[in-house]
């Protein structure tokens, strides 16, 4: 079983988080920061798997992770899952979001945590691996995202307007975010493939 | 109207999106907090909005703060709006925050069952996909149970998307409602043979399951899992990481380990090798490994490297880590491995050298664990504690508050408890008496002073032949010289046990200056040995023939009496068990009187482990001849300067082996190696067994109680979810023949709402049967007290079974509507008992639990049929409900909780008055108001059930019961202004007809309205949400915003509804009130008496009172009914007088005095809403003016 699903950047700040069992919001906090602090202490060249982070389950619990460029994917699971099926699925989850965002970088998941929710939703549910062929998840979240738009209909044509104004901002947004993370994207992995 | 709607889209535009939110996060660094905190303003002003896109989008927004840690739980009642609306957009948004922030604990998560099980239903495959992932994530054994036949349909459903999702969440469904396991598993096997990825996934489930059932059909499965396997091996090592390997290489052995321990061994100094490793993951695989390879023989050399590793590692994580290890690792299977404990001694006392670790208390507990069972080892052990003694202050010297000092707690308590074996107990005693000690914590100064005064009697002993006792008194003078340092300790238990033992000295120092010989006499105050219990011993002892641990052993006094004492009054009878006789002083013909009646106690009492031989001695000769000796057996530890002693040991542990081997095999040349990886390749393999331990130990095991059940189910962690799996699923695999399904383990199927909830019901009747029975025939109060109390233990104890009584509720609600169908079957001759009619109802259930749904429709549509006659017959115009069926929601399981004891009392009393109550309001709803009948029941009957529902309007078509203020929910919080109420309201199908397009609408009012959705006019009728086939009846919940909850309301309503049959299709309606009672607004709510008594010296309140006449009911009956009918909870109660304390929605106080003389009760009551006061007060009259 998956126990949670955690993606923060190299600062700790939450950008996703996912939980399979019920925690407080403030031991949900508490968790984020502790893996954060785990995982980012850790070098980049071994390997990527951490034992036993105190607050989710103790020492039946494995850390599973891997940092792409200013994000860090972590999934935290018990014994019964496969280390390597885990690292896959972190890759596949990646690549997916890649293809749904086209290029996919941190600003993505910043203002779209609503959409990485739902990609996640077709690959793990309730904490159990669904689906990992890519194409597949795609075609699911496409499908769902044309039945979107579809309600929408006439009547979301004006919120698209609008919010297609508030975006001709996004030249400022930079300044305004005055992070210089805009730029970094998640590379395009697979270099191993 | 269009208009309004034009410029709600437009409004809307400019609302805040997720987007927007996000933006101003990040744009307001500097005051976050502030601007979220308007952000959430805003969102409790949209939530408030009728337009559901704009609720859906202040939920988005909701999901989005709850990830950065905000509390969101306030606004859950939206979320399921939102859930519910019918665009899929908004469906999931409100099931994406529904699946973040729900969990058990959440109330309205049982709002959502219809809900869920009509997305479940969707012919959108992914409305249905977004419910089963919502419901994955926050599944409780509610929804579990009552959805599972509806997932179950889904895993044949013809869309692989929906069948993959709902083989999956089958397992979430196990978990939560074990029940399902048995009738579901064929069909999940079914599922292995679909074509591909629902194969792999039902494969997980089954594996997941099968965990807890290794035995069953694994070969079945292995075939298709070995092949998944493959694939997805290949899959990953394509993309795997280099450096995952050496991890996995590790993983792979430790699982290696458990099969072929010995290949492994072979490669330990690779393992130990990887503790060098930079990559902590890897060091800690490692260190785990060691764990599992560890045997008599490389013992010793593994912990040296530890050792090694332990010096030279940095961080302090790791060094605790390995700190934990080395312990584990000798002490793992009841120190197994150690064959010299000399050695472990010494490695112990090496480890306090470390500095700022956690683990003070471990290695603490480790030396007493060794001190104390091995008896061989304690001469050994003492000098060794004496030395760390003495060298207190460089444990203690740097860092103050580190944990290490707790060494000394084991020191001390090792050197006082065996000091017969310490060389020199007066330096000893010097050292523990240093003024330095005083900087300790103060449980350890407590385990020193109360050690110094066995060292004390122990020096008094060793010069007590002595003819020049100068030695003994200069030690008396030492401790009263000492002992005031402690005596003004700010720790309570160092102050008194050092002024206890100061005065003893003093007393002694006199008796010194007569020289009387007092050292005997002393050391009796210490004599007698501890030994070790074993931490199961107490769950071991088997509960002798003819005891009834549930039994009172006093009958309790009064029902009133604050139930948290009383288990206080039994347990402090109890005599503590180890205490040591200390009655030395007291007269001889007393102390054997008091032993005489302890041994007779001791005899009687079942609680009382009965004790051990030698701890016996002590009860029953406190004088000197018989304190044990102890025999000592040493070998004299060697000591050689500049080598730490464990390595010595090492050495010296070679050195013997070698001796022993070689004496064994005389012909072989003899041949001394100091490292044992070069005797190894020269002497071969030696084997476990040819190592004998350095000196004879005895581990003394720990003791356990005579006759002692030998069980394994200590073995099994309660907590492990998986354990309600361990259902036998063999017999269904093996076909049906064994042992088939039985029909109680059917899955609940949906068809009308009394038998869904009924079949649960089922076994908490088989259950109850024996309480029933007796409730029935007996009645005598004794009785009831007494099944009332089990009751109450019985729930303490059974925690778990806590949603059980959820459901037992649950289902008390649904049983009147029954029982009322079959009174009126029998069209009211004789008052009809409730053992009739509850029988009938369980033959019913027993004899068809797993009925298909035409076979109740054949029972129901009869009964109803007959109901129309009488009903038709009595003219339904009536009051629809009285402020007497009102009932406090207690179904919600946060009160629950809160107030178990409660609520235990109210289900019984609920239980007892059901059968009032359902005549009374079947009466009273009738309209034939026949109040000489409710009398008479009531004496017949001296426990009348109770109803929730009441009915609201019949015709002949349909019938409406209303369940009354099912929940009110304050949604606003600190808003005052409006607050919202759900109402159930079950429409049963009394006709041979189809009854569809079922709208309900109610006339508003100023001060209360329906919750219409978003775009609705203020006039439209409610669409109810499904159609009703004969006979058959379900529930639906309409939600009210209610301004001001000081006064009753009645809002009429009508519904109306199309009736179909095979020739015809008519218009019907049918009119009714719905009445919203004061009480109805009040929440049980739990008071201190003390914040009860500052409340009503506040002066906030106004008063107001009520005389009751001729109440004839049994004071607690009488309380327990306001509680029940009023949501009041009893603050205190002395003898026939009470405070009662109650809180409404909106945050009223509700304060009330009652008391009672001879039949006339008087209510004085306070509340800070003085019309709030009065409405209750006239309600709690009308209560009680019908009984």
């Amino acid at each position: 079983m998956i126990k949670a699903i955690l993606i923060f950047n190299n600062h700790g700040k939450p950008r996703l988080s996912k939980f399979y069992e019920h925690y407080t919001e403030d031991t949900e906090q508490q968790i984020i920061r502790e893996t954060f602090h785990l995982v980012s202490k850790r070098d980049e060249n071994i390997c990527n798997f951490l034992e036993g982070g105190l607050l989710i389950g103790g020492s039946d619990n494995k850390l599973i992770y891997r940092h792409y460029a200013t994000l860090y994917f972590v999934f935290c699971v018990d014994s019964s899952e496969s280390e390597l099926g885990i690292l896959d699925l972190i890759q596949v989850l990646v690549e997916t979001l890649d293809k749904c965002f086209e290029n996919v970088c941190e600003l993505d998941l910043i203002f779209h945590v609503d959409k990485v929710h739902n990609i996640l939703a077709e690959m793990v549910m309730g904490g159990m691996v669904l689906e990992t062929n890519m194409s597949e998840i795609i075609t699911q979240v496409e499908a769902q995202g044309k039945m979107e738009k579809s309600e929408a209909g006439i009547t979301g044509a004006p919120a698209r307007a609008v919010s297609a104004v508030k975006n001709m901002n996004l030249p400022e947004m930079p300044k305004n975010i005055n992070i210089g993370d805009i730029s970094i994207k998640v590379p395009n992995l697979p270099s191993f493939k | 109207m269009a208009l309004k709607i034009v410029k709600g889209s437009i409004d809307r535009m400019f609302d805040k999106n997720l987007q927007d939110l996000v933006r101003g996060i990040r744009n307001h660094k500097e005051d976050e907090a502030k601007y979220i905190s308007t952000c959430i303003d805003e969102i409790k002003q949209e939530l408030k909005q009728d337009n559901i896109a704009v609720k859906a989008n202040a939920v988005c927004k909701l999901t989005y703060l709850q990830m950065l840690g905000y509390d969101v739980s306030w606004a859950a009642f939206n979320i399921v709006e939102v859930m519910s609306s019918s665009k899929f957009t908004y469906k999931r948004i409100g099931y994406l925050a529904a699946s973040q922030c729900f969990h058990e604990g959440t109330d309205v998560i049982m709002l959502t069952t219809n809900q869920i099980r009509k997305d479940l239903s969707s012919p959108n495959q992914y409305d249905t996909g977004v419910a089963l992932t919502g419901l994955s994530c926050f599944v409780t054994p509610d929804l579990a149970r009552d959805l599972a036949n509806d997932i179950m349909t889904l895993m044949s459903h013809t869309k692989p998307y929906i069948r993959k999702k709902a083989v999956l969440i089958m397992y979430k469904v196990f978990l939560k409602y074990p029940e399902s396991l048995r009738p579901a598993f064929p069909r999940l096997k079914e599922k292995l043979e679909d074509p591909d990825p629902v194969k792999y996934l039902g494969l997980l489930a089954m594996s997941k399951i099968l965990k807890t059932h290794p035995k069953s059909h694994k070969c079945n499965i292995a075939k298709v899992s070995k092949q998944r396997d493959y694939a997805s091996m290949q899959e990953s090592l394509r993309r795997c990481d280099f450096f995952a390997v050496k991890y996995l290489g590790l993983l792979a052995m430790s699982k290696i380990l458990k099969t072929h321990p010995k290949s492994v061994q072979s490669h330990k100094d690779l393992i130990l090798q990887c503790l060098d490793d930079k990559d902590e993951s890897i060091r800690l695989r490692a260190l785990d490994l060691l764990y599992g390879m560890v045997s008599k023989k490389n013992l010793m050399e593994i912990v040296k490297k530890l050792m090694l590793h332990v010096d030279k590692a940095e961080g302090t994580t790791y060094r605790d880590e390995l700190l934990t290890k080395i312990i584990d690792i000798c002490s793992q299977s009841n120190f197994q491995y150690i064959t010299n404990f000399e050695w472990y001694i010494s490695i112990l006392v090496e480890l306090t050298r470390l500095e700022g670790t956690r683990h003070g208390h471990l290695i603490a507990s480790q030396m007493l664990d060794v001190a104390i069972r091995v008896k061989a080892i304690r001469g050994f052990a003492v000098a060794q504690m004496a030395t760390l003694l003495d060298n207190a202050h460089l444990l203690t010297g740097n860092t103050q508050r580190n944990g290490i000092c707790e060494v000394l707690y084991a020191a001390a308590w090792i050197c006082g408890e065996f000091s017969e074996h310490l060389e020199d107990p007066m330096q000893t005693l010097e050292a523990m008496l240093r003024p330095k000690v005083a900087t300790l914590p103060g449980h350890i100064q407590a385990v020193y002073v109360q050690n110094a005064a066995k060292l004390f009697a122990t020096v008094l002993q060793k010069h007590e032949g002595e003819t020049e006792s100068q030695a003994a008194q200069e030690t008396s003078q030492l401790l009263i010289d000492r002992l005031p340092l402690f005596v003004q300790s700010a720790n309570l238990e160092v102050q008194e046990r050092a002024s206890c033992i100061l005065q003893l000295v003093k007393y002694i120092q006199k008796l010194q200056q007569k020289n009387v010989e007092v050292a005997e006499e002393v050391t009796a105050l210490f004599a007698g040995e501890l030994n070790p219990v074993a931490p199961k011993a107490q769950k071991k002892v088997p509960i002798p023939e003819g005891l009834d641990l549930d039994a009172w052993i006093n009958e309790p006094p009064s029902e009133s009496e604050s139930e948290d004492e009383k288990p206080k009054a039994v347990f402090a009878k109890e005599e503590p068990k180890h205490s040591r006789s200390r009655h030395t002083e007291v007269d001889e013909k007393e102390l054997a009187r008091r032993r005489e009646v302890r041994k007779q106690e001791q005899a009687n009492n079942p609680f009382y482990i009965k004790a051990s031989p030698s701890s016996q001695k002590v009860y029953d000769a406190p004088g000197v001849e018989h304190i044990p000796v102890v025999q000592i057996d040493l070998s004299v530890p060697l000591k050689v300067p500049g080598m730490p002693m464990s390595d010595q040991y090492l050495k010296l542990e070679e050195e013997r082996r070698q001796k022993e081997k070689a004496e064994r095999k005389k012909e072989k040349k003899k041949k001394r190696e100091k490292r044992g990886k070069e005797r190894k390749a020269d002497s071969g393999p030696e084997s476990e067994e040819d190592i004998a331990p350095a000196h004879q130990v005895d581990i003394v095991t720990e003791e356990m109680p005579e006759n002692a059940l030998p069980s394994d189910d200590d073995d099994k962690d309660p907590n492990d979810p998986h354990k309600a799996l361990d259902i036998d699923l063999d017999n269904l695999l093996s076909g049906f023949s064994s042992r088939p399904l039985a029909d109680s383990e059917k899955l609940p199927v949906r068809t009308h709402r009394p038998e869904l909830l009924k079949s649960p019901a089922e076994d908490r009747d088989s259950e109850s049967v024996p309480q029933e029975t007796k409730k029935k025939s007996g009645k005598e109060k004794k009785e009831k007290k007494k099944d009332k109390e089990k009751d109450r233990k019985r729930s303490k104890e059974e925690k778990k079974k806590k949603k059980k009584h959820k459901v037992e509720e649950e289902l008390l609600e649904s049983q009147p509507e029954e029982a009322v169908q079959s009174e009126e079957t029998k069209e009211a001759a004789a008052p009809p008992t409730s053992t009739s009619a509850e029988a009938s109802d369980l033959d019913f259930w027993l004899s068809s639990a797993p009925v298909p749904p035409a076979a109740q429709e054949v029972t129901a549509p009869s009964s109803a049929a007959a109901a129309v006659d009488t009903s038709s017959a009595t003219a339904p115009e009536s009051e629809p409900d009285e402020p007497k069926d009102t009932e406090p929601e207690d179904t919600k399981s946060s009160k629950h909780k809160k107030k178990k004891q409660k609520k235990e009392k109210e289900e019984k009393e609920k239980k007892k008055k059901k059968r009032h109550h359902h005549h009374h309001q079947h009466h009273g709803d009738a309209g034939g108001e026949d109040s000489v009948q409710n009398g008479t029941v009531e004496e017949e009957e001296p426990l009348p059930p109770m109803s929730n529902y009441s009915l609201l309007a019949e015709n002949s078509y349909i019938k409406m019961m209303k369940e009354d203020a099912d929940q009110v929910y304050d949604i606003q919080g600190n808003h005052q202004d409006e607050s919202k109420v759900v109402v159930s309201v079950i429409f049963e199908n009394k006709s041979d007809s189809f009854l569809k397009s079922m709208e309900f609408n109610v006339l508003d009012s100023l001060n209360s309205k329906l919750q219409r959705p978003e775009g609705a006019g203020a006039h439209d009728s409610l669409t109810v949400p499904f159609q009703l086939p004969p006979g058959v009846s379900n529930e639906a919940r309409f939600v009210f915003s209610v301004q001001s909850i000081v006064m009753p309301q009645k809002l009429k309503g009508t519904l109306t509804f199309i009736v179909k049959s095979d020739e015809s299709s008519t218009h019907e309606k049918l009119d009714f009130k719905l009445h919203f009672t004061c009480t109805s607004y009040l929440i049980t709510t739990p008071c201190y008496s003390d914040a009860y008594a500052k409340l009503l010296e506040s002066g906030d309140l106004k008063g107001s009172s009520l005389r009751l006449e001729g109440i004839n009911m049994p004071f607690h009956h009488l309380l327990a009914r306001i509680c029940f009918h009023h949501h009041f909870s009893v603050v205190e109660r002395i003898d026939s007088c009470a405070s009662m304390y109650s809180r409404s929605i909106q945050g009223h106080h509700v304060c009330l005095l009652v008391k009672t003389s001879d039949q006339t009760v008087s209510i004085d009551a306070k509340c800070d809403e003085p019309s709030l006061l009065g409405n209750v007060l006239d309600e709690i009259k009308q209560t009680f003016s019908k009984c």
